[in-house]
């Protein structure tokens, strides 16, 4: 190429981390500094905002009910939507096409018609304010979608090779364990992380479906953003920790990104 | 593929069924019966007919927040899927620095939807904010929460920040299953690089297009989180879209009927567009 193709990629990637970089200046400045002057980056380099959230249980406590919603709701989405997208694969049923738009349409519904119903339900059967019922809200749109995704690559594999296994005499619950599992296991993966993805990002019905004992990392930040006055230092350092699970997760996705927002269909 | 009819997969269906049934079916009906019905607290209620979805629909306030939405969606459309399509064709197609690309460019994608808002409010502060300093070090009168068409901006800028890498992964990813025999091809034929994309890459990537096109439409008609972070709706309503409404007037004022009726005609609205999304993603698949 004789135009510098490289300009365009860089330019972009140059405008996508600076806000992430002012966020991180912030999280390294004191208070004073934040509030008293502007500076590109920090004069007085202080860890005490970070110190701050990983010593304090209101803090920390927020990261751990994150991750443990988002953890069940992930093992939870994948486990029922394997079965599912298996026979969407691979077989025709009654109303087959009709449950499979439906699903679509619950991806799409928007968390703020159903914030408020949410509420009602879960604290109608007693799960409001648990680990398990905002993982169970965020079933709404993560089974859809971890379906979707398993479907488009259960496509992909060949119907022979289910033939083949059954020749062989590999019983059903052998076959799809020990033989189809294994084989899409880059979806199940890529499957997985859209789960944790879209429940990590999720905040107004993980916020609604919560009050102490569950409450988010996500929500404490909007709680004390309010509470607390301007303790844009704080806020920064726990913007900052929400970044890091998603850094490291989308490493080893990366080349399956664009198939998994597809929906497995690319 | 060609699939065996069989009615036991319904088995293997049932859990999906039952469990997603549970979360959408339920509040779903809850939400048609205050759309139907009067209250005045207590759990009494009292039948209303299509009284709110009339109400509903005349009213000065719900035109207002529609129109945005649609203004909103509209001009990131407009930004976002021809610069998520100029920055695909820039990328290199191989070589180390695909991987650093990606990952530099995903990672938008997964910060929680309310610290993208806190980040664009930091940043965008007038006195203390990198973008706000600028602006107005350069002479331009810049302040989110008091100016309607700062506000605007703002929240336009953050959502190409934060969505626009979508656009370039989908992009990326229709390029790159594109065989290197076509690009031979068209070198022999001596075809010059608008020939190329005009007449190899355009046709390609029409599928990954529609599905960009179409995610973005919907999930920008969706958009509460970062809004309410960073502007919280303001200033007056300048950016309040449909989702900030609907909680305005469900979880702020209580008024279940209202609320019900809106969520309703909502939902009806992404369920349309979804109904789009999939007969054109049907189609195309079974085409190819």
């Amino acid at each position: 190429m004789k135009r510098p193709g490289w300009l365009i990629p860089t330019a972009y990637i140059v405008f996508l981390m600076l806000p992430i970089y002012w966020l991180l200046n912030m999280s390294f400045k004191s208070t004073n500094e934040i509030l008293g002057s502007f500076t590109l980056w920090p004069r007085e380099f202080t860890f005490d905002n970070y110190v701050e959230i990983l010593t304090n249980p209101v803090w920390y406590s927020g990261y751990l009910n994150s991750l443990s919603y988002v953890v069940i709701n992930t093992v939870l989405s994948v486990v029922v939507a394997l079965p599912a997208a298996y026979a969407f694969s691979r077989y025709r049923f009654l109303g087959d096409k009709h449950l499979f738009f439906w699903l679509l349409t619950n991806r799409m519904a928007p968390p703020a018609v159903f914030a408020l119903p949410f509420l009602q339900l879960y604290s109608a059967v007693g799960l409001f304010d648990t680990h398990i019922g905002v993982a169970l809200a965020h079933t709404l749109f993560n089974v859809p979608l971890a379906v979707w995704i398993l479907e488009g690559f259960m496509s992909g594999v060949p119907k022979e090779l289910d033939e083949t296994a059954y020749v062989d005499g590999y019983s059903f619950p052998r076959f799809f364990t020990r033989i189809f599992l294994p084989t899409i296991a880059a979806g199940i993966g890529v499957a997985a992380f859209f789960c944790f993805m879209f429940s990590w990002v999720e905040l107004l019905l993980a916020k609604t479906l919560t009050s102490v004992e569950a409450k988010p990392i996500v929500a404490t930040m909007t709680r004390t953003a309010s509470a607390s006055g301007y303790e844009l230092g704080l806020l920064a350092a726990a913007g900052m920790l929400t970044i890091i699970p998603g850094a490291f997760v989308i490493y080893f996705v990366r080349n399956y990104i664009a198939k998994g927002f597809a929906l497995g269909r690319v | 593929m060609n699939k065996t009819l069989n009615q036991k997969a319904w088995f293997f269906v049932l859990p999906v069924v039952a469990l997603v049934a549970f979360n959408a079916v339920i509040p779903l009906m809850t939400v048609v019966n205050f759309s139907v019905q009067e209250t005045f607290g207590d759990n009494v209620f009292f039948w209303a007919g299509v009284r709110w979805f009339e109400e509903v629909l005349r009213s000065e306030r719900f035109h207002a927040a529609l129109l945005r939405q649609l203004l909103y969606t509209g001009i990131i459309l407009a930004i976002e899927i021809p610069l998520g399509l100029a920055i695909a064709l820039a990328m290199p197609r191989r070589g180390p620095w695909v991987s650093v690309c990606l990952v530099f460019m995903a990672l938008p994608l997964l910060i929680p939807w309310n610290v993208v808002g806190s980040m664009w409010n930091i940043l965008a502060l007038p006195d203390i904010g990198l973008l706000g300093r600028s602006l107005n070090a350069i002479g331009l009168e810049y302040n989110y929460t008091r100016q309607p068409f700062a506000a605007w901006f703002t929240m336009v800028l953050m959502d190409v920040w934060h969505w626009t890498s979508l656009v370039v992964l989908l992009c990326y990813a229709g390029l790159r299953s594109i065989p290197d025999a076509f690009y031979q091809a068209a070198k022999v034929d001596g075809a010059r690089a608008w020939a190329v994309f005009r007449y190899i890459q355009l046709p390609k990537l029409r599928y990954v297009l529609t599905i960009a096109i179409l995610l973005r439409l919907m999930d920008s008609f969706m958009i509460y989180t970062e809004v309410i972070v960073l502007t919280g709706g303001g200033p007056g309503n300048a950016t309040t879209f449909l989702s900030i409404d609907l909680q305005k007037i469900a979880l702020g004022q209580f008024d279940l009927g209202p609320a019900g009726a809106m969520s309703i005609i909502y939902f009806l609205i992404i369920l349309f567009l979804s109904w789009m999304f999939y007969t054109l993603m049907m189609r195309n698949e079974d085409r190819s």
